[in-house]
């Protein structure tokens, strides 16, 4: 545009240079040629599309303006949930990714500084940034897969929980019979049981593989006076068998916790199964009992998280948004860590500071421009997010996991149609970086 | 730099074995702890290149990291069967058509604005400038909307010039200011003696001004082209037909479940290139990244 106007300018210039410099003019018409050319980019892309948006954020949905409808696209953006819940989660975002990426950053770019194999930690560290968004929301989505067999995030978490809080010997196993009754996650025997009884507890529902491998031909006990006796064993053999007695070729399950319960349902003995399944109440009272198989028995292996789910989608967002940038935070910081001056650390150092001192007192103040630099382009990158939670986030939790850039895309153009709208929250969203904007002229400013 | 501090320093005293071994296993925790951070940061991606190898039936049932104890089951079937579809073959050649042409638009434009603004004098200079640093920040959303009406009535909607222009655009205020920057930096008398010896400004721009620029010049191509190349928002909206890759395994998203075994593979064939150009290319894009920092 300034190109246009100084091109059209009256010749005074015609009248030949006084010094034999090249004239104004053709200094002015040079400049313009080298300028118009982006000039007339960013006016069209950029310029005028910025003032139409402004305008047309007022009007209403269709149309190449539409009616216009004041502030009500406005209103729609802070009164329709999908809407508010993506400036609410891009409010989680500022308030999470910026300082953790520039934590992240530091920590690895002070660990990393005397350690020789640096650069190969680095690079790995940094190697998110090449890839596209959009690739790293596709890994993403393999790591956070819920079933533990698949995803290697819940593999990791079931390896961890298999050792505080091991699956059950049978965590798939139901009763063969209906006297077998569930009760708060144990099997209870609904036949009362006397002693010098027997209590038959038959299972089903257990694949060979999950079959103990120390098991052997179920076998059931002859009755003993003062005793109650039993059987716990694998109601199935190939071909069906039949439902509730103990059969050739039908196995025992040892090591299953068996309990013997009293009339009032609490529990007097409790003793574990051998491997042909029979088990003994030795000296029993009299009285009426009933035999059931403990809870334990039957805990669920981990069944891992959701982590794509309703309640984790946005955790799950962060952390791989986080993982993708921590190596552009430790790169800066990193180089502002090597040109800080090495004589005012070891003066420090001279003087008796510990290492943490050092980092505290001199490190951090010294390099708290670089910092903020890195904080505040963190702040701009986490406001317009957009590809990540495209890819990663599956369809149906769009809306939970919803950002102003992704309600952008999806009002105005995916389904919505809606360019009113669309208008106020790309306005909405360029509002909220002005302040940076503001920032980067003030420093343009003071440095030139 | 770096290389000029250490000479200042005095020769350190030599040290025994002993008090280097000592150092070293003070330090192990340290070096356990990086190797830690290092596999977080590495096992993602190397899961995801393990699970573009396996076969459809093998990851329906299995993670990809039991390709350690069933290394037979890794094929290059998903691949070969990627470089016989069409769609993928189409969708790379639009990537590449869409980076390799806006990076060499956004160099030329970029340079000769950058040059303007660094040498040449002109009314208003440094209020245009400060204008384009502006620019730098504007979300692309503010032109998503008008630029589709207009791409609609000019017929570029659905073609890679389309989206190649409109990442010429955006990307252009990054490039001023860098170049810009750079170029006022590059030693005044080379330029001045130019002018007496009666070079025009074009001459003085091609012969010098680009060559010493280069490494300013190198860092924003690669930094524009791993920009573009990993578009997904630009392209899903200017594109229907002529998509590049990412949009491309976009519209595989839906049936993730099922169709990961083209996902997978797509999604690492997307990545190589970008890989490659970084590793190819490393310092220059730091450098980009510490000059522009905020973008």
């Amino acid at each position: 545009m300034t190109a246009g106007g100084i091109t059209a300018e009256p010749p005074v210039a015609a009248a030949p240079p006084p010094s034999g410099e090249p004239g104004r003019l053709g200094r002015y018409l040079t400049s313009a040629i080298f300028l118009a050319p982006a000039l007339f980019m960013l006016g069209v892309w950029m310029v005028y599309p910025a003032v139409y948006t402004i305008i047309r954020s007022f009007f209403g949905e269709t149309g190449f303006l539409g009616h216009w409808v004041g502030i009500d696209n406005y209103k729609t953006l802070f009164t329709t949930s999908t809407l508010t819940t993506a400036i609410k989660n891009n409010a989680i975002w500022v308030a999470v990714v910026p300082a953790f990426v520039t934590a992240l950053g530091l920590i690895f770019a002070v660990l990393t500084e005397r350690v020789r194999w640096a650069v190969a930690f680095k690079t790995v560290v940094f190697l998110p940034m090449a890839i596209s968004a959009f690739a790293t929301g596709v890994t993403w989505r393999i790591m956070d897969q819920q079933d533990p067999g698949l995803g290697a995030i819940n593999a990791l978490g079931k390896t961890i929980s298999g050792v505080f809080s091991p699956a059950g010997v049978l965590s798939t196993a139901s009763p063969s019979t209906s006297v077998l009754q569930s009760s708060g996650g144990a099997l209870v025997l609904k036949t009362p049981t006397h002693p010098g009884g027997i209590a038959l507890l038959g299972l089903t529902g257990i694949a060979p593989d999950q079959v103990p491998k120390s098991s052997a031909q179920a076998v059931t006990p002859p009755p003993k006076p003062g005793d109650i006796e039993g059987v716990v064993w694998r109601d199935f053999k190939p071909g069906g068998g039949k439902v509730g007695v103990v059969e050739k070729g039908e196995l025992g399950l040892p090591g299953v916790t068996v309990e013997l319960r009293n009339a009032a349902g609490k529990t007097v003995k409790t003793t574990k199964s051998k491997p042909d399944g029979s088990f003994d109440f030795s000296n029993v009272p009299a009285g009426t009992y009933h035999a059931a198989i403990g809870a334990q028995t039957f805990a669920k292996p981990f069944g891992g998280f959701a982590w794509l789910g309703p309640s984790l989608i946005v955790p799950s967002l962060l952390i791989a948004y986080i993982w993708i940038w921590a190596g552009f935070a430790m790169v800066v910081i990193g180089a502002g860590l090597a040109s800080m001056p090495r004589d005012v650390l070891e003066a420090a150092r001279t003087d008796g500071a510990t290492e943490w001192q050092t980092f505290r007192r001199v490190t951090v103040p010294l390099l708290a421009p670089v910092l903020s630099v890195v904080f505040i382009t963190m702040i701009i990158n986490v406001l317009k997010v957009f590809d990540i939670v495209f890819a990663l986030a599956p369809e149906s939790e769009y809306a939970r996991a919803n950002v102003i850039a992704l309600a952008m895309y999806l009002t105005a153009f995916q389904g919505g149609e809606n360019f009113g709208v669309g208008s106020a929250i790309a306005v909405f969203l360029f509002l909220l970086v002005i302040p940076v904007l503001a920032l980067n002229i003030r420093r343009f400013r003071r440095e030139s | 730099m770096a290389a000029a501090a250490p000479a200042m320093e005095l020769p350190a005293p030599r040290e025994s074995v002993a008090l280097k071994i000592v150092r070293a296993v003070a330090r192990g925790p340290l070096h356990l702890v990086l190797i830690a951070i290092g596999g977080l940061w590495l096992v993602p991606t190397i899961g995801l290149f393990i699970t573009s190898i396996l076969p459809a039936s093998a990851l329906a049932s299995k993670g990809w990291w039991q390709v350690f104890s069933h290394p037979s089951v890794a094929t290059w079937s998903n691949y070969d069967a990627l470089f016989h579809n069409a769609g993928l073959i189409q969708a790379l050649k639009t990537t590449a058509y869409i980076a390799v042409g806006n990076t060499l638009v956004v160099v030329i434009l970029g340079a000769m604005a950058g040059y303007a603004f660094a040498w040449l004098d002109f009314p208003g200079r440094d209020w245009i400038f400060v204008g384009v640093i502006g620019l730098l920040v504007v979300p692309l959303q503010m032109a998503l909307i008008p630029m589709f009406k207009l791409y609609d009535a000019t017929h570029l909607f659905d073609t890679w010039e389309g989206i190649a222009l409109f990442h010429v655009a955006f990307g252009l205020p990054f490039a001023i200011f860098l170049l810009r920057n750079f170029f006022v930096g590059l030693p005044k008398d080379i330029l001045e003696s130019a002018r007496i010896d009666g070079a025009s400004e074009i001459v003085i721009f091609l012969r010098l001004i680009l060559p010493l620029g280069l490494p300013a010049i190198a860092s924003l191509a690669i930094f524009q082209f791993l920009w573009t190349w990993n578009d997904l928002l630009v392209a899903l909206t200017f594109g229907q037909n002529t998509t590049p890759i990412t949009v491309w395994i976009a519209g595989q998203l839906r049936e993730f479940g099922t169709s990961i075994d083209i996902i997978a593979p797509a999604s690492f064939i997307s990545l190589v290139v970008p890989l490659c150009v970084f590793f190819a290319f490393q310092r220059y894009f730091v450098q980009g990244l510490l000059a522009g920092s905020v973008k």
